[in-house]
């Protein structure tokens, strides 16, 4: 409660919630804001109108034009934002599961297993992230569970490192000598005093996280290797806007919004998860309290 | 010190082979059909027929039991032999060696004024602690820090080539390039602006710093936001600390505590993060590098990784893997010059 209070009372982490339950509604409205044809397949795959290739100006049935292949820009943006929360959080939340399991017995068992464990984080983190994952997801082909599985797959190690060393903080703090003094069972120090303190770092993480995995999904997009083309993702939109950027007839910015509407929408979502985990990290971090607006 | 060196390189084996293992189990998540097809110099090479190919897997035993296979194929690159790479049509070994140079300009470029941005910017938020310098630094890094490369990278060509034709992506213009591939020039490091001065061509010169102006700019407009963070938050970590206040006491000027006594300490987690940010960029930076089609080590992985290329990812891993342990190896060394309290044993 007092952290939610905290997180209230910083203009910027406002800026952040406020921008976040922006994209929630967005969320959650998509079927009214842009509403599917009956025709689609599925509601993720994006209209299209007609098969030109040239992006079109913003106009009627168009807000924000259409982009290379006919794709209606505006219906992607919606849509998209179910793909990045999708995306976002179902790559964080297992990751962070897979990381904090591994993380957690690396930190009680200790010695061999332990050992072993944190060379098995070592091998993962020599592997460039990007570069791994786009060599699985081109290996499970396109699509956005392949895309999800490749980054859960390469992305769970900071969570298991930071559980890790937060576990074997606390163990040596004075309050579990003192818990473990006055008799407290090993079951209740785990419960009762590690777990829910080494805790805190890790949704730091994984809020940042959140912004950092949509952006590298993007990516994966970008880079060819994302979604299923026509598929509501705004990585795929800016990549389709790529051929575009140096216009027509002598105006270099004749087809700004197939850059902009999309570019737009990936910032002000990472932005916004950034903003909350900033402020999360300042608020929970016990060597900044006092120092900053919280 | 010595000792703790060599600790830190008899490791270096280990995990090597166990990545070489990863990215085989990844190969081998494959068919054998597909893995025939991946290393098949060409699709006609495929078209004998159901026995034929049958024949192919079993005379490259790609139906092999997995460890044997890998045995086969971790042999060959211990012996030294990479592989061919089909993305870059030439050894992986020489593909490596010829791109190194590329990245290697690119980051060094970015790296300087990151870093020296990065202190400078810090130092200023910390000492203005709340005020109006410190807010602008902190919503400068959030930003920098949420806005995606490839759409910053997008719209910096969108301006700066597309509309002003200021500096045009590549390396060099075609022009230049024939200059840089004759004869007369003599590549001594591959880094074009370093050869351009060593053969004394003003010329070529000018054109590699064109062309490096829109990556170094992204490249550091990213990389900024971290590196400020960090060096502002231990900068102020360290302005509270006792002996900063014993300085002060003693009647030091603001300008002294803070440049002889609270820099010098606040810049050792500086030293780790910017040991992430050089083996980063040294990986090649796989976005910014296609965007700006600049021919270093990152676009090479990454077209290798779209492509399944697997001898040049496997190289380009191994590649990336000493890397980080050497970089690592430097950072832990240099902090124990910077911090005597440091002890490596």
């Amino acid at each position: 409660m007092r952290t939610i209070r905290q997180l209230l009372r910083n203009p910027l982490s406002v800026v952040g919630i406020v921008l976040l339950l922006f994209f929630v509604v967005i969320a959650a409205f998509s079927p009214l804001l842009a509403r599917p044809e009956p025709y689609q397949l599925s509601p993720y795959q994006i209209p299209r109108d007609g098969f030109w290739q040239a992006p079109r100006d913003p106009g009627p049935g168009h807000p924000f034009g259409t982009t290379q292949g006919q794709f209606d820009i505006y219906y992607g943006i919606v849509w998209g934002t179910r793909t990045a929360f999708r995306i976002g959080l179902g790559v964080v939340l297992v990751g962070a599961f897979v990381g904090m399991t591994i993380g957690a017995v690396a930190a009680f068992y200790g010695g061999m297993i332990d050992e072993l464990l944190m060379r098995l984080v070592d091998v993962f983190m020599s592997f460039p992230f990007l570069i791994a994952a786009m060599v699985l997801t081109t290996i499970l082909g396109k699509g956005i569970y392949q895309v999800m599985l490749s980054l859960i797959a390469f992305g769970w190690m900071r969570y298991a490192r930071v559980l890790r060393s937060e576990i074997l903080h606390i163990k040596e703090s004075d309050y579990v000598q003192a818990a473990r003094a006055s008799g407290a069972s090993n079951r209740r120090i785990v419960l009762r005093h590690i777990l829910p303190n080494a805790f805190y770092p890790v949704l730091v993480q994984a809020t940042m996280a959140t912004g950092s995995m949509v952006l590298a999904a993007s990516a994966l997009s970008f880079l060819g290797v994302g979604t299923e083309p026509g598929y509501a993702d705004w990585g795929q939109l800016i990549s389709l806007a790529r051929n575009w950027i140096m216009g027509k007839g002598g105006n270099p910015f004749a087809y700004w919004y197939t850059l902009v509407y999309p570019g737009m929408a990936i910032f002000l979502f990472v932005l916004a998860w950034n903003l909350v985990g900033d402020a999360l990290r300042d608020i929970l971090d016990p060597r900044l309290r006092g120092s900053t607006h919280a | 010190m010595l000792s703790y060196a060599i600790r830190r390189l008899l490791f270096l084996p280990i995990v090597l082979i166990l990545l070489a293992l990863m990215i085989f189990a990844l190969q081998m998540m494959l068919t054998p059909m597909q893995r025939l097809a991946l290393y098949a110099p060409s699709p006609d090479y495929l078209k004998g027929g159901e026995t034929f190919i049958r024949s192919l897997i079993d005379l490259y035993g790609l139906d092999d039991p997995f460890f044997v296979q890998f045995g086969r194929w971790i042999g060959n690159v211990v012996r030294g032999n990479l592989g061919w790479s089909e993305t870059a049509r030439m050894p992986v070994g020489q593909a490596i060696a010829l791109l190194f140079p590329a990245t290697l300009e690119l980051a060094l470029f970015s790296f300087i004024p990151v870093i020296l941005g990065a202190i400078w910017l810090g130092t200023k938020a910390a000492t203005h602690h709340n005020r109006l310098t410190d807010h602008s630094v902190r919503v400068f890094t959030i930003l920098g820090w949420s806005f995606p490369d490839f759409v910053f990278g997008l719209l910096a060509l969108m301006v700066f080539y597309g509309s002003l034709r200021w500096f045009p992506p590549g390396r060099l213009s075609p022009a230049m390039d024939a200059i840089v591939r004759s004869d007369a020039f003599h590549r001594y490091t591959r880094m074009n602006v370093l050869d351009a001065i060593l053969n004394g061509n003003g010329r070529v010169m000018l054109d590699s710093l064109r062309h490096l102006v829109l990556p170094v700019i992204t490249l550091a407009y990213v990389n900024w936001a971290s590196m400020v963070r960090i060096m502002r938050s231990s900068m102020l970590e360290t302005l509270r600390q006792d002996y900063v206040t014993t300085a002060r006491a003693k009647g030091l000027t603001e300008r002294k505590v803070e440049n002889r006594h609270a820099r010098r300490n606040a810049l050792l987690p500086v030293t780790t993060v910017s040991g992430f940010v050089v083996a980063w960029m040294m990986g090649g930076v796989v976005i910014i590098e296609s965007i700006f089609d600049y021919h270093g080590l990152g676009r090479f992985a990454a077209n290798a990784a779209a492509n399944l290329d697997f001898s040049a990812i496997l190289g380009f891993a191994l590649y990336f893997a000493v890397l980080l342990v050497i970089v690592n190896l430097v950072v832990d060394l240099l902090y124990a010059y910077l911090d005597p309290r440091v002890k490596l044993g």
